[in-house]
């Protein structure tokens, strides 16, 4: 930790020197409670690459989005060029000379790629001038020596990765003096990757200064003079990328202490059967996954954000459509079309997105244990409210969901509590494998513990679990094992007595073999 | 010719098909469907709800939608017509309070959309209702009456829906419109930002637009649509009963998706439009010429635009499959 504040000392001594063009001072942002950046101060010189790297929720999006007028600070300061300035809005930032590709596509599909890149810049008068945006969009790519897309054509008739390279092109087009790239390679194959790397180069060489977002280390060394690390919102360090050792990046990125302790050793015994096995399950989103899940053990799911973590959990369950791949449980083939058939089969799934598909916050807390098998509490036709409320009551005092009665509204209850009432209802349907998304977001800590308590008595029982998080540290705490996913393929398993967050980081950032 | 095709869009030609089908059916099977006061009787129908349809054309491709043109429409009649019967304003006079009136809906409805954040279906539903109220608390709940071609003022029917020639005059008026706002869709900046706001609002805004004034815009035309429409349904009906006018918005909205307009935004022409205006009242005036009556009619028009939105849904997932 001490180590770390040095060079923050460090490193806000140079900003005194004059090559920067850009600095950005104590910028400190929070959402609605959230502390998204912390006082976090980054510099850029003249035709330089800047890698900004960060784990999930560090902070680096957002302190492009202030760069580029789409946020504003709540405090901190913009030099800009030796000015102060203020951006209120992006066009405030584009004519400036800042320009951001944006990590989702930001483009209009049903226009064509010119429109799209000149879109708010049209002739100054009423009508309009296609023909012009044409040629000027057709100089741009002779410039960028991009040969393969027709200014005329529709955005949507583009591949994704074409889509990406004319969002490149849209942010060149502002004669911009500083770009931001946020992770642009993500959609990109390796050719196209080649030809924006060789575009970055050249931007360079005309004096562009250039700040690029990435996960992937080795991209990293290979297009960057500078990395900046940000962690939590705050600023770590910056290193010259040729000094820097990919294993110092990560570090610097993982940083704070484990306050959890990990794991020691699995505590599945070597002959414990496979309840669900998964082989070179695929779709759009996801390649070849295979895995299996042993009764009583707790898998992780580890990767960063957009690894495809959540996309494997729904393929399973049956909530997306997959192109190829088997799911075997306790040793059969089975079928899962649907969420119902997943049910159907034992299979109970917590949501990363509680409120939105995991429970109904305005009906009772009874009726949301019993949602999931409704059918064994009716009467004929109705409802058997004797039989909801015994079970309810049941499973209330079994995993102590802290409600003074099952007849109070879930809204009422804690994120903790509620998280226990959905856990019970899949429990209530006699799940046996239990697939547990990001089950501490935004629960206190207190309440997190009791959790992972009531999960590790699910796996003594021998329930099933994977669990998908985002924090390392808990992954390391619950795990009997962790699955490393990277840009949806499934890039190494580590058993627990191995797993450290290096290792674990080192396969998430995997480089893959793209294209092939 | 495949690129043609594909630059028509598909739908727009099937309901031009569509429309070629139907006229040569009734054709065919109905009674005195090849005549002159049939004819003038699909344009009549078609002046009033042409307008709502442009009008709401415009709001359906930046995503949103309009309820309220129906009831607008009636009300600017009403106020159009009090102001001429009870107050003595001379006609051409009340006829720009008229468009006016309709424009100050839409400028509501706007405000309430991009400034207050109401969902567009929720706003203009709202509209809807405070504008056939306001109608009615206006007019005492008394209907307003219009000159007709027998009498004073004669000048107003001959020139908004026929001559006593029977030259259709309104179609003049329709087919200028229909020039104007083509030109405005596809040649303007205010065009092109109404189908990228539909495309995607966030990336206009990004792209340093001021995306909700143009969206703003885009309800101005819609309200004021409805204001112009009003003076041609007077000119059709004459006599504006208070708390009706309810329906001819959904009359519009169908006839703008039939005619290949997407109701998830970005996609959309007002030639469509008026296609899908034309397909609805040939399909109500030929039902009657085969003896059917208007719950036939109702029926019919229900069946098309479930068959429309139902086309739109398809071409939409088709758009939305990525490519790799």
């Amino acid at each position: 930790m001490l180590y770390y504040q040095t060079v923050v000392i460090i490193s806000m001594h140079e900003t005194v020197s004059n090559t920067y063009i850009l600095e950005m001072l104590d910028i400190d942002k929070r959402f609605q409670g959230v502390h998204a950046l912390k006082s976090c101060s980054i510099n850029l010189r003249q035709g330089e690459v800047l890698a900004l790297v960060g784990e999930n929720g560090a902070g680096k999006s957002t302190i492009m989005k202030i760069l580029t007028g789409i946020y504003m600070a709540d405090s901190g300061e913009i030099i800009y060029f030796g000015n102060k300035v203020h951006f209120k809005s992006p066009k405030d930032a584009q004519d400036a000379g800042i320009s951001i590709v944006h990590q989702e596509l930001n483009l209009m599909k049903h226009l064509t790629v010119a429109q799209n890149i000149f879109i708010g810049r049209e002739s100054k008068g009423f009508f309009l001038d296609d023909r012009s945006i044409e040629i000027k969009t057709q100089e741009l790519f002779d410039r960028m020596n991009i040969k393969s897309i027709d200014p005329r054509s529709k955005l949507a008739d583009l591949t994704v990765g074409r889509q990406q390279i004319v969002e490149i092109a849209k942010a060149i087009s502002f004669d911009a003096k500083v770009i931001v790239f946020d992770e642009p390679t993500s959609t990109l194959s390796d050719t196209e990757t080649e030809v924006l790397f060789k575009l970055i180069n050249e931007l360079k060489q005309k004096g562009v200064s250039m700040i690029y977002i990435s996960h992937r280390m080795d991209e990293i060394k290979q297009i960057s003079d500078r990395v900046t690390v940000l962690r939590d919102g705050e600023f770590v360090g910056t290193r010259d990328t040729n000094d820097v050792q990919i294993s110092e990046i990560i570090q610097m990125m993982i940083g704070r202490v484990t306050y959890e302790q990990p794991k020691e050793s699995s505590s599945v015994p070597p002959d414990a059967p496979v309840v669900l096995k998964v082989e070179g399950l695929s779709s759009i989103d996801v390649e070849d996954i295979s895995f299996e899940l042993h009764k009583g053990e707790i898998l992780g799911f580890a990767g960063l954000m957009g690894a495809g973590r959540t996309e494997v959990a729904r393929l399973i369950f049956g909530a997306d459509k997959k192109t190829a791949g088997d799911i075997f449980i306790n040793g059969d083939k089975v079928d899962i079309r649907t969420p119902e058939d997943a049910v159907r089969n034992g299979l109970g799934y917590l949501s990363e997105d509680r409120k939105h598909f995991g429970c109904v916050l305005g009906m009772r807390v009874a009726d949301n244990i019993v949602l999931a098998s409704l059918s064994n509490y009716v009467n004929g036709l109705f409802l058997n409210e004797k039989k909801i409320a015994r079970d309810s009551v049941e499973y209330k005092e079994k995993i102590d969901i802290r409600t003074p009665t099952v007849n109070q509204l879930l809204k009422n209850l804690s994120g903790g509590n509620q998280q226990k009432v959905i856990i019970a209802k899949w429990l209530i349907r006699n799940c046996d494998i239990l697939i547990f998304d990001e089950p501490t977001r935004g629960i206190d800590v207190g309440a997190k513990s009791e959790i992972y308590k009531l999960m590790n008595a699910l796996a003594k029982e021998g329930k099933s679990i994977i669990m998908i998080s985002s924090e390392l540290p808990e992954l390391l705490r619950m795990s009997d094992r962790i699955l490393v996913m990277c840009e949806g393929c499934h890039t190494g398993t580590i058993p627990i007595e191995q797993a450290d967050q290096h290792a674990i980081m080192t396969l998430a950032t995997h480089h893959l073999e793209r294209g092939a | 010719m495949l690129d043609f095709i594909k630059r028509m869009q598909l739908q727009k030609l099937l309901a031009l098909g569509a429309l070629i089908i139907l006229y040569l059916f009734f054709a065919y099977f109905g009674r005195n469907f090849v005549s002159v006061p049939t004819t003038l009787s699909i344009l009549s129908r078609s002046y009033f709800v042409g307008f709502l349809a442009i009008g709401v054309t415009f709001v359906i491709i930046t995503g949103g939608i309009d309820l309220s043109i129906g009831t607008v429409m009636m009300c600017s009649a009403l106020i159009g017509g009090l102001l001429f019967t009870v107050f003595g304003f001379p006609l051409w006079l009340c006829l720009i309070i008229m468009i006016l009136v309709g424009t100050a809906f839409g400028t509501a409805n706007g405000l309430l959309v991009t400034k207050l954040g109401l969902p567009p279906f929720i706003a203009t539903l709202g509209m809807m209702m405070v504008s056939m109220g306001l109608g009615s608390i206006l007019t005492n709940v008394r209907a307003q009456n219009f000159p007709t071609l027998l009498g004073e003022n004669a000048w107003f029917v001959r020139l908004f829906l026929r001559t006593e020639g029977n030259i259709p005059t309104g179609a003049f008026f329709l087919a200028g419109y229909l020039i104007l706002t083509f030109i405005i869709l596809k040649m303007t900046k205010l065009g092109r930002y109404t189908y990228a706001i539909g495309s995607n609002e966030e990336a206009v805004r990004l792209s340093g637009v001021n995306a909700s004034r143009w969206k703003m815009i885009t309800y101005m035309i819609s309200g004021t649509s409805a204001g112009i429409a009003s003076i041609f349904f007077a000119a059709a009906y004459t006599v504006m009963t208070p708390g009706t006018g309810q329906g001819f918005e959904l009359d519009a909205i169908a006839a703008a998706v039939i005619g290949g307009t997407s109701l998830s935004g970005g996609v959309g022409s007002v030639t469509g439009t008026i296609i899908g205006v034309f397909i609805m009242s040939t399909l109500a005036v030929g039902l009657v010429s085969i003896g059917l009556r208007a719950p036939y009619q109702v029926f019919f028009t229900g069946v098309v635009v479930i068959g429309a939105v139902f086309l739109d849904i398809q071409r939409t997932r088709r758009a939305n499959r990525v490519k790799k």
